[in-house]
This record gives structure tokens, C-alpha cells and sequence, in this order.
């Protein structure tokens, strides 16, 4: 059965590991459904989060590969109830007369404006990759000029 | 404290990991590693080949026949690219190796400068690991480091590269501080070597398919314990030839596409499947869904990964196959399996391994090899091509001891042979290296001839010369309709005439009564010798399991 699975992998900040992790994903055809990274406390490692779209048996198999990776020191499987946020920012709107309303949605959602130009607003958000969806369905109405999401990054709980 | 450049502190360190033995090929970006080579050639044998392709098979054939590190050095750019097929080589059969390369000093990296190529890049899917060297007090340990990453675990390929300005410049070298090896107690590995015995003590009808792990783990004794202990026959794959005595009465052949009509019978029949260092090929199991569908499957490798990858099993071993077999062989008691043997003998003798003699004069490859086996024996080292001459070899020649078969089983790469024989008869003067070729294989990489020349290297390169890509012309026979695309060489090389003028003494057998008085002259001969062997263009390599067919469905025969 196909899922969505999150792991977090944390790996050598030496150049090439995202080529290095990224390579086995295409090479052997696992499907990437996002992929973040940056550096952890220690300047010398990294924590990427990756959401993978598999079977258990291609779950095992991205652990286990993943792990033949020097530069890969830990790969988790985040259980579900695991701290999951994503990060957007979004421009969207046509026309000053809309503006009321796109403020009104968005303070529905708790987004920030973050730019403001004489047809259109920014926004960023902070959710639930469900919320996020949600509020981007909702300024579609508006006209969407442009957005960048984050991809998930994650957390099991303590 | 005396400081040394890069190339000095590359060849202490190489020298650090008792290798005396490289193999490569000068150029612009490797001049400073050159240098030093020409400092410590007392210390390191330098092998230069005709192409850097050459030197990859080499130094991967002087480490299968020896257990070493093999070691290549090549130039950037081109030099680099040529490694390439050499490095997935090895990979493919995990093979441990250093490849060393040269590149642009480090302030024309990324800038298309002359004889650039991003070589770690290009090699990232095809090693075990990179590196690429920004600085001088780092070559040192990332020298360490690839030779511990080649032999880690399952073994493999590691490639360094190394800007030219961090060759030339200068830094404290420090030796390397000896580390005690970490001893750990595997609690999971013991839980589940109790399993494996439980589930052993309840076979009927066990079925031992050992894999290139075997030799690689240095576990034939263990194995040879193991399958006395269980009375079960032993079949192996391609990569496993010689890690079980193939003259042993319970050794039934090859498995898989070209094994035997026994192994394929006793895979459908058998209760308990124990695969041991192995990574079930598409090339052994045809049909996952239909392997072994009356067995429980046991995998006991050293790499977690290769477990339910291509086959899922009912129970796994994860580790070195020596220690893990040795804790089994010491507390498995004595099984028997008397009339499951008994079937395996009467399969054996109904289905033997035959090629038909057409007439008295007839060269069959089985009576070559079988007579080659005759003259050398355990004293041969057996090297291939990739094609039917590889398939023959595996199946005619009786391997009795490890490393004594090397063959490009995972990436099958023709051309490979010649190279692979220069480095293991290099590793092991004691013994005589043969390389089995096809014509076909051999005019991809017949340049290294003149290596074997120039070294007086002395190989046997016999050549199984049908004038066809053989192996491909099977498949069109049996697949295309007999439409043979591009596979009819008819080729004018004068083999005599071509080993000759690369200064090799060379032979002709035309006939049958020829080959035996030929092999002799050759192996007698202190320098390297080509036989040029002329077979028939229609024999096929059998028996046969279609790609992606099951097991069961072996053919014995083709109609004309």
C-alpha cells in the first residue's frame, strides 16, 4: 500500500551530500515528496526532513540505502504523531478592492502580511502542511501571482 | 618537524597501507604524484598500461585474486573518465579499490578549464564513496578513510581526487595513530543466528547457494563445515566460483540463467534455501514470484540493504559470513538428508553438463577448458570476458579454492578480461593466469597486450575465436528470429600477426588433436602467449533460462 512516510536523516554537512541523497532517491526511483535541509546545532551536521511516497518494503529499502551513505549517520522513521510544520509565502490579488477580504481570510489562518504593493499582499504561514493547503485554496479566488512552500520539516515528540 | 608535498604525503600513506603495487597512467594534473612515484620506486611498482581503462581492470583483478586493495591512478579529465567503467566494475562486484585522480589546481575548478571533469560527481552512483581534496592537511586521513570505506563492510570502489596545487604543496606530515579495533557484542545477530538454526533443524530438504560474499568474507572453510554439517548440496553463482570446492560430491554447479538442470530442479524442490553472501541477481532468480516457491529463505550477508531487496525472505542473518557461520557450524548439530542427496546424485547423472562433438576434429569450449583444467589444475588463476566463452569458463572449469576465478558478473563488461589478468598475475606470480576471451571482447581492449610485453607478464590469453558476438547471436537465435543484427564479426585481424607485433608469441588450434600440444607450449612458456582457438559459430551456451522466466523452465536445448 501506498503511503506518505517522514523521515529525518541527519547527515555530514560536507558538499554533495544533498547530490549524494538526492542521487539514490532518483536512481532508484524512490519518489522525493519534499526535501529540506539546513544545519543543526553543530555546524558540522545537517538534519534534512524528506516525506517519501512508497510501500513498507520501500520504506525499508530508503532506510537501509540511505544508511549505506557515509555521510549518512541517522535515519528515523517519524512516528505519526511527530511536531510536522511547513513554512509558505505566498503573493496573491488583482485589485485594491479585494484587499479587505484577503485580510479577513488571512487572519482567519493567523498568516502575516509581509509585503503590500498597490494590487496585491504577501503573506507567510506557519502550519500543518493541511493548513497551508487550505489557505492557498482559499486565495485562489484572489488570483495566486506567485508562492514558495518550505516542504515539511519535523520533529518526533520527546 | 620536516614537511612533505601532497604527492609525498599520498605515496607515504599509500605505503602506510602496505601497498607496494599501482597500477595508471601520467598526465598534466598527477605530474606532482609522478614525481614522487619516481622517488619511491623502490618502494611502489608502478604498472603503466595502455589506457587508463586497462589500469582500473588491472588493479581490480589484482585485488579479487589477492584479498588487497587494488590501487589506479589516472590523470584528470580523460584520465578520469576512462577509470569510469573500470570503477562500476568493481562496485558492481564489490571489489575494494582506490582510485586516485588528478585534477585542475583548485582555483580553475568550475571554470571548464583544460582536462576538467567533475569526476566525483560523475562516480557518485558508482563508488562506495568520494572525496575531492580542498586542502593538503586533509589528504592524510581522507586517504585513511577511502582505504577503510573500501574494505568496510561490503567492499567497493572509493575514488580520491586531487587538485593539482594540493599535490605540490607542502604540510607536516603526520603518521598514522593504530586504532584497536571496536569489539561489540551483536544481540540481534545472535538472535536471530538461533532462529536460523531452529529453522535449519526442520529441514527436509535443504538447498546452500553460496555468492561472491563468500569469498570476499574469506569463509570457505566455514562454508565447506556448513554444508557437511547440514548434508545439503551447494550451488553458487557466478561470483561464487571457488568459494566452495566445486570438485566436492554435493556440489551441483552454477544456478540461474546458465546454471544447471540440477540446481534449477532442486530450487523448485527444496524446503530450505540458505543464500549465503549473495545478492539474488536477476541473472539467478529469472522469476521472483516463482523462486524457490516450496522453500523458506534464509540470507544470511553482510549488507542489511541486500535483504528482502530482490527477494523477500523468511528469515535473515546480517554480518560477516565467516563469523556468522563459524557461530552456526558450532552449534548445528550433524543433519541428514539421505534420500534428498540420493535425488540430487540421480539429477546429476541424468543431466550433466555436455557439448556435442560434431566430428573427431570437433573443438567443443568444454574440452578446451576441461583439458586446460586437466593441465593446470589449482594452479591456474582463470580470468574472463563477458560473453559465452565466461559462461563456458564458469561451467567446464572446476574452481577448488577461492580467488581463482575473477569475472565481471554484475556490470558484464567485455574487455575487461585482459586488464583483470595483468593485475592478478602481478598479485600472484605463484600461479598461472589464464584469460578466457571471446574475439568479440577482445578487440575492445586488446591494447594491453603490449602491457603483458612490456612487463613480461606472462598470461595465456585464449581466445574463443567464432568470429560472432556469440552471446548475442544466442538471443537473436532464440528471440529474433534468427536475424542477426550486427553480431557476424568476420573480422580480418591476424591474431598471430597482432600478438606478434605487440611482441607476444601466439598459436593457432584449428582442430581437436591440436589443443592439448598447444595449452602445454603455452604453459610452459615464461612469457605471456595468445592462442588463437577457431570454434564453431553456432554453439550455444546451455542450458538456458529465459530472462524473467522461472527457474523451472530451463531449457536443455535449441532447435536449429
Amino acid at each position: 500500500m501506498q503511503s506518505k512516510y517522514v523521515l529525518s536523516v541527519l547527515v555530514e554537512n560536507n558538499s554533495g551530500v544533498l547530490i549524494r541523497v538526492a542521487g539514490l532517491f532518483s536512481r532508484r526511483g524512490y519518489n522525493i515528496h519534499s526535501l529540506n535541509v539546513a544545519e543543526t546545532e553543530n555546524h558540522k551536521m545537517s538534519r534534512m526532513t524528506i516525506v517519501v511516497e512508497g510501500d513498507l518494503q520501500t520504506l525499508d529499502q530508503i532506510e537501509k540505502q540511505l544508511l549505506k551513505l557515509i555521510d549518512v549517520k541517522e535515519v528515523l522513521v517519524l512516528p505519526e504523531d511527530s511536531v510536522c510544520r511547513e513554512h509558505i509565502l505566498i503573493r496573491a490579488g488583482n485589485s485594491v478592492e479585494e484587499r479587505a477580504s484577503m485580510i479577513e481570510v488571512a487572519n482567519l489562518f493567523r498568516a502575516k502580511i509581509v509585503d503590500v504593493s498597490h494590487d496585491s499582499l504577501m503573506f507567510e504561514l506557519t502550519g500543518e502542511p493541511q493548513k497551508i493547503t487550505s489557505f492557498v485554496n482559499l486565495l485562489k479566488q484572489y488570483g495566486i501571482k506567485k508562492l514558495v512552500r518550505t516542504g515539511i520539516s519535523a520533529l518526533e515528540r520527546s | 618537524m620536516k614537511k612533505l608535498t601532497g604527492a609525498e604525503i599520498l605515496v607515504e600513506c599509500l605505503l602506510e597501507q602496505g601497498v607496494d603495487t599501482v597500477f595508471g597512467y601520467p598526465g598534466g594534473a598527477v605530474l606532482h604524484i609522478y614525481d614522487a612515484l619516481y622517488e619511491y620506486a623502490d618502494r611502489i611498482n608502478h604498472y603503466l598500461t595502455a589506457h587508463e581503462q586497462g589500469a582500473a581492470h588491472a588493479a581490480d583483478g589484482y585485488a579479487r585474486s589477492s584479498g588487497k586493495t587494488g590501487v589506479v591512478i589516472a590523470t584528470s579529465g580523460p584520465g578520469a573518465t576512462n577509470l569510469v567503467t573500470g570503477i562500476a566494475t568493481a562496485y558492481m562486484d564489490s571489489v575494494p579499490m582506490v582510485a586516485i585522480t588528478g585534477n585542475v589546481a583548485l582555483s580553475l575548478l568550475g571554470l571548464d578549464s583544460f582536462q576538467e571533469v567533475d569526476i566525483t560527481g560523475i562516480t557518485m552512483p558508482i563508488t562506495k564513496h568520494n572525496f575531492i581534496v580542498k586542502s593538503v592537511d586533509d589528504l592524510a586521513d581522507t586517504v585513511r578513510d577511502a582505504f577503510r570505506i573500501a574494505n568496510e563492510g561490503r567492499k567497493g570502489p572509493v575514488l580520491i581526487d586531487i587538485p593539482k596545487d594540493i599535490t605540490m604543496t607542502e604540510t607536516v606530515f603526520k603518521a598514522a595513530v593504530k586504532k584497536d579495533a571496536e569489539s561489540h557484542i551483536n544481540i540481534e545477530q545472535d538472535d536471530d543466528i538461533a532462529k536460523a538454526l531452529e529453522i535449519i533443524k526442520e529441514a527436509e530438504r535443504p538447498f546452500i547457494y553460496t555468492g561472491g560474499g563468500v569469498i570476499a568474507s574469506g569463509a570457505s572453510e566455514q562454508i565447506r563445515a556448513f554444508a557437511q554439517l547440514m548434508d545439503a548440496p551447494v550451488a553458487s553463482s557466478l561470483m561464487g566460483q571457488g568459494g566452495y570446492d566445486n570438485t566436492l560430491p554435493n556440489y551441483i554447479g552454477m544456478l540461474g540463467m546458465h546454471g544447471t538442470k540440477t540446481s534449477s530442479l532442486a530450487i523448485g524442490e527444496c524446503d530450505l534455501f540458505v543464500a549465503i553472501g549473495t545478492r539474488f541477481s536477476d541473472r539467478v532468480i529469472g522469476n521472483a514470484s516463482t523462486f524457490a516457491r516450496n522453500a523458506r529463505i534464509i540470507h544470511i550477508d553482510i549488507d542489511p540493504a541486500e535483504v528482502n531487496k530482490n527477494i523477500e525472505v523468511y528469515h535473515k542473518v546480517v554480518g560477516d559470513i565467516a563469523q556468522v557461520l563459524d557461530k552456526i557450524n558450532s552449534s548445528l548439530p550433524q543433519q541428514s538428508h539421505e534420500n534428498w542427496l540420493d535425488k540430487i546424485k540421480e539429477w546429476k547423472s541424468e543431466f550433466p553438463l555436455v557439448q556435442i562433438e560434431e566430428h573427431d576434429e570437433f573443438i567443443t569450449p568444454q574440452y578446451v577448458i576441461e583439458t586446460l583444467d586437466e593441465l593446470l589444475g589449482e594452479r591456474a588463476i582463470i580470468t574472463t570476458e563477458v560473453g559465452q566463452h565466461q559462461m563456458w569458463a564458469a561451467q567446464f572449469y572446476n574452481f577448488r579454492s577461492p580467488r581463482s576465478f575473477i569475472t565481471s558478473g554484475g556490470l558484464g563488461t567485455m574487455g575487461y578480461g585482459l586488464g583483470a589478468s595483468l593485475g592478478a598475475q602481478v598479485a600472484r606470480p605463484d600461479r598461472q593466469v589464464v584469460n578466457i576471451a571471446g574475439d568479440g571482447s577482445f578487440h575492445m581492449n586488446c591494447n594491453e597486450l603490449v602491457t603483458a610485453s612490456k612487463y613480461n607478464i606472462p598470461i595465456i590469453e585464449l581466445i574463443f575465436n567464432n568470429n560472432v558476438l556469440g552471446m548475442v547471436r544466442q538471443w537473436q537465435r532464440l528471440f529474433y528470429s534468427k536475424r542477426f543484427s550486427h553480431t557476424t564479426l568476420d573480422r580480418p585481424t591476424d591474431y598471430v600477426k597482432l600478438a606478434e607485433a605487440f611482441g607476444i608469441k601466439a598459436y593457432v588450434i584449428e582442430k581437436k588433436s591440436q589443443v592439448k600440444t598447444v595449452l602445454e607450449k603455452a604453459i610452459k612458456s615464461k612469457s605471456p602467449v595468445l592462442i588463437d582457438c577457431r570454434i564453431d559459430k553456432d554453439i550455444n551456451v546451455l542450458p538456458m533460462v529465459p530472462a524473467g522466466k522461472s527457474v523451472e523452465d530451463i531449457i536443455l536445448e535449441i532447435e536449429d
